[in-house]
Parts: structure tokens; sequence; C-alpha cells
């Protein structure tokens, strides 16, 4: 082995302003104890944060159909989601695990937390894994989540939506986000979705209807690309030792 | 080109999506040089934080990754561990210190810190206390105020055990960075 570590390393962009919410954001009221007070201290991106966890498992073979999980088909509307996982740059991210989770046909969550009156489905837990493939695309079979009910203010109720938690290549590339459907009537009073100042940023966590990918008396199908951030244009300069 | 996709809270119900039974063991509990590192999340209350997940990642004891962008090669060491707060807040991860990188940096660990009540992770670095003047001549450290550098450093805990409480808000509260 040698033992001499890069000396420069090239960064991740910044993202432009506006695309990701504000820790502080009083209309979900959750974020008033912990979004921390002090602005955060720049890290340059130096090995740590250009590297990251490469992983493919621990996704098993059943993970990315989330109605074969159990011994009955789930109740609810059968959907396809699929999409690419890309880079800024435009390059595709190959080879990373997607992790998602989501409330079942009712809008109810198979969580000890999770007890307002709707029904739990016995043959649906909500929870899948996918690995991107070398072109970045990842598919999963699931059913169409329900709006539900919080306690944020009065009578609020969260868009249908899909978890999702990515890793990417780099440290820098994590990104937990949520996925949404189109024409939702709930996303004017929803804090949560409403939390990305940007207009067109938040309109890119909607899955788009697509007809194509639709499998005939079988399920619908929602396309979701998900975007993580691209390199700098410029090495960042490392002094060093 | 096409542009980012925004951050979301993970919510309430993250254990569905981001439970791994291994996940907090980056090596084995008897793996030699194991190391505990472990913690409580809490909030500017001073409440347990029950509802998040704190991942790490760092190099191995060599002070390497295992990623095709460290020209030195691999060692097949995962490097990554994660573990949801249990209900009093507290979470606990094995595995190795980390050795330094040859880059000028003192030994480090990365972190994130995802929650209902976040809409975007949050991270910091774990620094060790038995390593002063690599410290001393850290980078970043060198940036942070001298009077809340100190929440970066774990806490010595026993043989091979560190601990490391993350303040999301308010007194002592954690110094976060902005990658
Ligand atoms: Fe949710």
């Amino acid at each position: 082995m040698t033992t001499s570590p890069p000396t420069h390393v090239r960064g991740y962009a910044p993202a432009p302003a506006g695309t990701h919410p504000n820790l502080d954001w009083p209309a979900y009221r959750s974020t008033e104890l912990r979004a921390p007070k002090h602005r955060p201290i720049l890290l340059p991106h130096r090995l740590t944060e250009v590297t990251g966890p490469l992983l493919t498992g621990p996704a098993g073979p059943a993970d990315n159909d989330l109605t074969r999980q159990h011994a009955g088909e789930p109740q609810g509307q059968r959907i396809i989601v699929f999409g690419r996982v890309l880079d800024s740059d435009g390059r595709p991210v190959p080879d990373t695990l997607v992790e998602v989770w989501q409330a079942n046909a009712a809008g109810r969550y198979a969580h000890q937390n999770d007890n307002w009156p709707a029904p739990l489905d016995p043959n649906f837990t909500g929870s899948g894994r996918v690995v991107t493939d070398s072109l970045g695309n990842y598919s999963f079979t699931t059913i169409k989540p329900g709006a539900y009910p919080w306690r944020n203010h009065h009578n609020a109720w969260r868009p249908a939506h899909i978890h999702f938690s990515l890793f990417g290549r780099a440290f820098t590339q994590r990104l937990v986000t949520q996925m949404y459907f189109p024409d939702d009537p709930l996303f004017p009073y929803d804090p949560i979705f409403n939390s990305v100042p940007d207009e067109a940023a938040r309109k890119r966590m909607i899955a788009t209807f697509d007809l194509d990918a639709t499998k005939p008396e079988w399920a619908l199908a929602y396309r979701f690309d998900i975007v993580l951030r691209g390199r700098e244009q410029t090495p960042f300069e490392e002094p060093h030792a | 080109m096409p542009e980012l996709t925004p951050s979301q809270t993970v919510g309430p119900y993250l254990a569905l999506g981001l439970t791994w039974p291994d996940g907090h063991l980056v090596v084995p509990e008897d793996a030699p040089g194991a190391i505990v590192v472990h913690g409580v999340v809490t909030d500017g209350a001073g409440e347990p934080v029950p509802d998040a997940v704190v991942e790490t990642w760092q190099a191995d004891a060599d002070g390497r990754f295992d990623h095709p962008e460290d020209p030195r090669g691999g060692s097949g060491f995962r490097g990554f561990g994660r573990c949801l707060t249990a209900p009093d807040g507290s979470w606990r991860v094995v595995s190795v210190k980390p050795g330094a990188i040859g880059d000028g940096q003192a030994p480090h660990i990365d972190v994130s810190v995802l929650a209902r009540g976040l809409l975007d992770r949050v991270v910091t670095r774990i620094y060790f206390p038995d390593e002063q003047a690599a410290n001393a001549a850290d980078p970043l450290l060198a940036t942070v105020p001298q009077e809340r550098r100190s929440t970066l450093l774990a806490v010595p805990d026993g043989p091979g055990r560190f601990r490391f409480d993350i303040r999301l808000q308010g007194e002592g509260e954690t110094v976060f960075l902005a990658v």
C-alpha cells in the first residue's frame, strides 16, 4: 500500500439558495426546539467529505416490491415508482442504496406511535430498499399511500408522500426527501412541503404520472428522478503539512 | 443540467425505513481495537430526542477510506455507522478509532443527524480527546470559536469508550458544519 493521501480534493458544489428548507421554520412546530440557533461553520471538503459509504446491502430480493412482503396482497392502488438518480452535473449515480418508507393506502404507518383511527393493513409494512443500476435507474412496486392527519395545527393533513433516503457516492451527497403525487389538494396547506422556499424546487419533489410505464391491468406508474449534488468546477486547494 | 432535489424531514416514523439490525456495528463488538462512541441527542429544552438517527462516516485505523477517491486503496472497511435514538435520546456506535488521514487533519468522524423536526440533516464532527497535538493543528478546529470547540471533542468514558452528546439547540449547542 502507498501511504500518501491526496493533496487536493475536488469538492461538491453548494445548493443554490432556496433549494433546501431553512431549519428554523415556525410553521412546522417541531422545528422550534430542534433547529440550531447558531449559524453552521463552513466545512471545506476534504477526503472525508468526498468519500462516503458505497452500500448496496442490505437490500434483499423482495425489498423493492412492497406488495409482496406478506402472505396476501395489500389493500389499495398498486403503483410502480421509478426514476433515475443523477447528480447536478447530469451524471448518473450508480449502485447506490435507496431506502423508502410510507403509510398504507388508508394513510396509516405500521409504526407503534401512529394510532389515528385508520385501519392497519396486515399485508403492508411500508418499507423498501432498492439499489440503482449502472445507469442510476431504480424502480419499486408499492401501493399509493393515503394522506394522514397530524397535530401540527388545527385540521392538519399531510399530502400523500413516500419518504426517500439516498447516500449517493459521497458524504456530501446524502439526501433524505419526500416524493409527492401530482395535483394533491393538500399542497397549499402543508408546512413541510412549503418549507422549500423556491417554488420550482418544491415542484421537483412531485412525481409525474407516466402512462408509458404503466402496466396494463396491473399498476399505474409514477416517475421520480432525484438529483444529488455535483462537483465543484475547480479543485479545492488544500493547504497541508 | 438537472437541478437539485430538496431535502425534507425524516418525519416521526423514520424507524420504518432506516432501521438496520447491524447499523451501529461498523465493526463487530469483539473486533480487535473496537471502540464505543455513544451519547444522547437533546433539544433546546434539554429534552431527549427519541426520533433521530445518528450516522457516522470515518477512515479506518490507518486513515484510509474504502472508496475510489482514496488513491491508497481500501481495506474493505465499511466506515459507516447508523443508530436510531432510543426513547431516552441515546445512541451508540461500535467502530475503531480512525487513523490520521495524513493531510494535516486530526483523526475525526463525520456525523449526520436527521430527525423529526429537522427539515435537513445537520452535520458535525467528532474529534478525540487523546489527540491534543493533532487537534491543535487541525484546520477545521482552528476556525471554530475557542469557547465552542469542546462541543466537537468526545469525552473519555472508560477504556475504549468515548461519549459524544449532541445538543441541537440552546446551552452548549453542538457546533454544526455547513457541507
Ligand atoms: Fe410521512
